[in-house]
């Protein structure tokens, strides 16, 4: 039942572009495309509770690797291309940090993405002697729509798989107590190491699809930080436990911040900074969860009433 | 036929050595006690034992195949299972799912329908039927250590480690739960066990290791061992002994 409801959301909001205006489809692209970073995101974040700040350096990956490969090779193998690359990265990340924790592990997380953003100018300014690069695929906006509700799609689908598999449960084991984890047999590098991977390569595709979108990509526009920060707010906001949770924390906060950064430019990050600090104090579990404990307390009160 | 081996086990964190040679055997089906004074290295003999701390020096063998330098997870999956000094529950994770965690990554992993099963004769062995679906972190202590106590035999373990298990329990608590350890041994569970609580020594062990400052000091039955000079000095002082 739910996944006839779901197929039929997803058929229906397959057939906006067709009579939705361009603003409305930009709007509803970025709605997709913070939406799968999200869910991406909580996939492995939300059980294990590795903050990981390292969403834009695939994220700027994807769209890197659209903008070199994309006059030479056709479009679908270049985005195969992306996603082997965001699976080689995550894997040597993965290695390297996910013996890390809490804080070390976010602090590296955002370290890697500069180091990222330094290595592509780096390699832009000094071998090919540029630093911008244009994208010019005959790809409207309702393509990148159509991949991008696509990729939700199979994001959604994978996230529900993990929640119901057994990776899913130790994931949220190793997340509780990793000693305990080990001493019950699970393995836990490989089990984050899989999941890290799995979302990265998520991420990256992400940043590929939307790459035709900005015609002229440069290492500041495609690996800005904030994308990283937005993110994490999104799906705390959320609940990055839920399935759906961090895609409704992405709906409003996406809408919420284009209209600040519209009206107020100068500002945007400092309110942006006090919206993180206030989600995480107000509402540690996310919206979702916080809603029910509010309706389970409602409903106590009328059955005593 | 002997299922756990110790030989010259030794763990040094830098300068200090925590465990200093130490040797004892354990027999199938044996309920030992490993017994000292706080401070003399058993928990890190234990650990060692589980693969959650390397050794320094020595080997140690699980029915004759060493498994000293494994991880934990490795070290699990030939038969190994502990329970915890500070009771290690899962939180976020119902009482149900504590126990799931052990079914699921086990050597041959329960899952579905038949772990349901499963579930519920464990925590109805344990003493907590019907609670599966609680939350974790809202059961009390004794319970606590009751759930850890079924996650740790879901992995249909051959040899169990008890880290003072029995700690912290009121009087009827502790009758209930040596009862509960003597039917383990009497389903022929290996267990050592660290314990402070001497009544339960009494009652379930028919052996023990008694160790002070990281090496073995005495090693016998029970009885004997608990009358032994050296172990009263050890663990009460001199003026005692």
């Amino acid at each position: 039942m739910k996944l006839v409801l779901a197929l039929i959301a997803l058929a229906a909001l397959a057939f906006m572009p067709s009579f939705a205006g361009p603003y409305p489809l930009g709007l509803m692209i970025g709605i997709l495309g913070y939406g799968v970073l999200a869910t991406a995101w909580a996939m492995f974040s939300g059980p294990t509770r590795y903050i990981s700040l390292a969403t834009v350096a695939f994220f700027g990956l994807g769209a890197y690797t659209v903008a070199v490969l994309s006059e030479t090779l056709p479009y679908p193998v270049v985005l195969l291309v992306a996603a082997l690359i965001g699976l080689v990265v995550a894997l040597i990340v993965g290695l390297a940090t996910l013996r890390l924790a809490g804080i070390y592990f976010v602090i590296f997380t955002f370290g890697l993405t500069e180091l990222v953003r330094q290595l592509v100018t780096y390699y832009e300014v000094n071998v090919t002697r540029t630093l911008g690069r244009y994208v010019f695929l005959p790809l409207g906006p309702e393509h990148i729509y159509w991949q991008l509700l696509a990729l939700l799609a199979a994001t959604l689908a994978i996230a529900f798989w993990v929640r119901q598999s057994r990776i899913g449960l130790a994931l949220r084991v190793i997340g509780d107590d990793p000693v305990v984890a080990s001493h019950l047999g699970i393995r836990i590098t490989r089990t984050k190491l899989t999941l890290f991977s799995i979302s990265c390569v998520i991420m990256t595709l992400a940043g590929a699809i939307q790459a035709p979108r900005w015609t002229y990509i440069e290492p500041s526009i495609v690996f800005n930080p904030t994308t990283s920060f937005l993110v994490v707010i999104m799906a705390l906001l959320g609940g990055p436990n839920r399935l759906f949770g961090p895609l409704l924390g992405a709906i409003p906060l996406f809408l919420l911040f284009e209209w600040l950064s519209a009206n107020f430019p100068n500002h945007y990050s400092i309110i942006l900074g006090l919206l993180f600090i206030a989600i995480v104090f107000v509402l540690p579990n996310g919206v979702l969860a916080a809603g029910e404990s509010l309706w389970a307390r409602m409903t106590r009160k009328e059955a005593r009433a | 036929m002997t299922l756990l081996s110790l030989k010259g086990v030794t763990k040094r964190f830098g300068g200090l050595t925590a465990v200093n040679g130490l040797s004892f055997d354990l027999r199938e089906g044996e309920t030992v006690g490993l017994l000292g004074p706080n401070g003399s290295g058993k928990t890190t003999a234990l650990n060692m034992i589980s693969g959650y701390l390397p050794v320094s020096e020595g080997t140690i063998a699980l029915g004759g195949d060493t498994i000293s330098g494994l991880g934990p997870e490795r070290i699990a999956h030939r038969g190994v299972a502990r329970t915890f000094q500070l009771v290690r529950a899962l939180p976020s994770l119902s009482v149900g799912e504590n126990v799931l965690a052990a079914l699921a990554f086990r050597r041959e992993p329960v899952w579905g329908k038949a772990a349901e099963s499963r579930i519920n004769d464990l925590l109805s062995d344990v003493g907590l039927a019907g609670r599966a679906g609680q939350p974790a972190d809202s059961l009390t202590y004794i319970d606590l250590k009751r759930m850890e106590l079924a996650r740790a035999l879901a992995s249909e373990p051959s040899l169990l480690l008890l880290d003072e298990w029995l700690a912290g329990l009121n009087p009827t608590e502790l009758r209930a739960g040596i009862d509960l350890i003597t039917s383990l041994r009497d389903r022929g569970i290996t267990i050592l066990l660290v314990e402070h609580v001497m009544d339960a020594v009494r009652a379930l062990c028919s052996r023990c290791i008694v160790m002070n400052a990281g090496g073995k000091i005495a090693e016998g039955p029970t009885a004997d061992v608990l009358a032994d000079g050296e172990v009263i000095r050890a663990y009460l002082g001199e003026e005692h002994a």
